[in-house]
């Protein structure tokens, strides 16, 4: 017989979750747990008092490799990628051709090594590497490393976690990035994340994934956390999901990720749609992203009809629930520039009923990474 | 004796006398997680059987709640909205949502007993 529904992919911690009592859910296209039986709200509390361990592995991991794997993928990303020092990961913005958002995307350069490790989202990896493949052909070879599997460990207790299992591991501060061995396994670790707390990403080969992963769980500090709170954690810290709150219709300065152009692609405007996107940072976009607190209780979710107080649609959200640190509702989205201001009144349409709200400064909840230039 | 009947969306409703008194069954908060947030009828309210309620939100979703009986809404449980937890701590119990003055008892063959609910939750 045919099996006319999409087979779930599954990652090399399939059996833990389902051995942790993890709630699996479809989620581009791989079964991931949503929860655990702790639950969505308990779990994102842990992540920001102790420590959560999330699978990442349905993330895209690929090296870049060439005579010039930097100078290649600043075909594609309005990043600064050659100006990335060794050592160190980037956050980057992949255009189309027309200059809006095809993915958001990691970039890393290990120290001693020539090739370019890249991390894009789980529902675009196949089409990411299928266009920069494409894009960069004769110049730099993607290789996609389906293989490996990807470890966030979130929250105040990270650092010293994982220090336990990588000695030295704790010096690493945000955004470095190194090859190390964590319980045993070879691994690239980077002091980065998307909770908006200090923490770890664990590249690891599959087959050590399990074994690392439960020697973090066996720690005190440590709960496994799932995709639910893996959600209102970036929300919370301002962080946006692709495929919401960014996309092919959204471009790098209503999305209010200027930011991640690099000064000197800015400069030279040698990326793609880089004239129509520097006349928009100059000029101004006719939409901004923002940050929306409601004044009452109610969480207004994606798809919320933003209105003026005459009732006219000036925006919408893109992502909303409640965030249990902030303990009240939360959301993103897109309004007309001219509401844009932080403070801004606007009403959100919740059930048929215009609930007020304002225009709030993001992160909601502030960041704790463990900077460079703040040791502890 | 009060009785007890269920709907096929996990409500409850309790029935005495002419009062019934509504909530969502522990199944149904279970499959919700954490409440944060409630929305309660007014109270004076005309509801029809399997209309619209009220609300209950968890951190990643909102669902309605519909009346297994209509009638005028008589008093609403405003130490769920104040405290929207309980509704996971006691979801058949202390945590019932609002009750109404019921205009048709007839509408009451439509719900399910608790052996029905209980055989309808296996099929689920």
């Amino acid at each position: 017989m045919a099996d006319t529904q999409q087979v779930l992919r599954k990652t090399p911690l399939h059996t833990l979750h389902l051995e942790l009592g993890g709630k699996m859910v479809p989620f581009a296209g791989y079964e991931m747990p949503v929860q655990y039986p702790a639950g969505v709200l308990k779990e994102h509390l842990h992540t920001r008092a102790s420590a959560g361990l999330f699978d990442v592995s349905h993330m895209g991991q690929a090296f870049l490799s060439g005579p010039d794997p930097a100078r290649a993928l600043e075909r594609v990303t309005p990043a600064d990628v050659i100006g990335l020092k060794e050592g160190m990961q980037r956050y980057g913005l992949l255009l189309t051709e027309q200059g809006t958002i095809k993915d958001d995307f990691m970039f890393s350069k290990l120290a001693g090594e020539s090739a370019l490790y890249l991390v894009v989202n789980a529902g675009t990896k196949e089409s990411d590497f299928a266009y920069i493949g494409e894009k960069l052909r004769g110049i730099a070879t993607l290789g996609p490393k389906q293989d490996r599997a990807l470890l966030a460990l979130q929250g105040p207790k990270a650092g010293e976690v994982l220090e336990r299992h990588s000695p030295g591991i704790n010096q690493l501060t945000f955004m470095k990035v190194v090859r190390a061995t964590v319980a045993g396994a070879p691994a690239f670790v980077s002091r980065s994340g998307y909770t908006g707390e200090d923490g770890f990403e664990i590249s690891l080969e599959g087959r050590d994934a399990e074994r690392v992963a439960r020697a973090l769980l066996a720690e005190r500090e440590v709960l496994p956390i799932g995709l639910g709170a893996r959600d209102s954690l970036r929300l919370e810290a301002g962080l946006c999901l692709y495929g919401h709150d960014i996309d092919e219709t959204t471009d790098p300065v209503e999305a209010n990720l200027v930011w991640s152009i690099g000064k000197r692609r800015k400069e030279a405007k040698d990326f793609p749609a880089a004239e129509k996107i520097m006349d928009r940072v100059l000029n101004g976009a006719p939409r901004k992203r923002i940050g929306i607190r409601p004044d009452g209780k109610a969480p207004a979710r994606e798809g919320t009809e933003i209105v003026d107080k005459s009732g006219h649609i000036v925006g919408r959200i893109t992502s909303g629930g409640f965030g249990p640190s902030l303990n009240g509702p939360m959301a993103m989205g897109y309004v007309e520039s001219a509401f844009a201001a932080d403070g801004t009144e606007i009403h959100l349409m919740v059930r048929g009923k215009a609930m007020p709200a304002r225009v709030a400064p993001m992160p909601f909840v502030p960041h704790r990474y463990k900077r460079a230039s703040n040791p502890d | 004796m009060s009785e007890i009947r269920y709907t096929d969306q996990h409500e409850w409703v309790r029935i005495d006398g002419d009062e019934a008194t509504v909530g969502i069954t522990k199944y149904a908060a279970d499959q919700l997680g954490d409440v944060v947030y409630v929305e309660l009828p007014e109270p004076g309210r005309s509801l029809g059987q399997g209309g619209e309620a009220a609300v209950v939100e968890s951190v990643k979703a909102a669902s309605e709640v519909y009346a297994p009986i209509g009638g005028e809404v008589t008093d609403a449980n405003s130490a769920i909205a104040a405290d929207p937890a309980k509704v996971n701590a006691d979801p058949e119990g202390d945590a019932w949502f609002f009750k109404v003055k019921i205009a048709d008892k007839g509408e009451l063959g439509k719900l399910m007993t608790a052996g029905q609910y209980a055989d309808f939750l296996k099929g689920l």
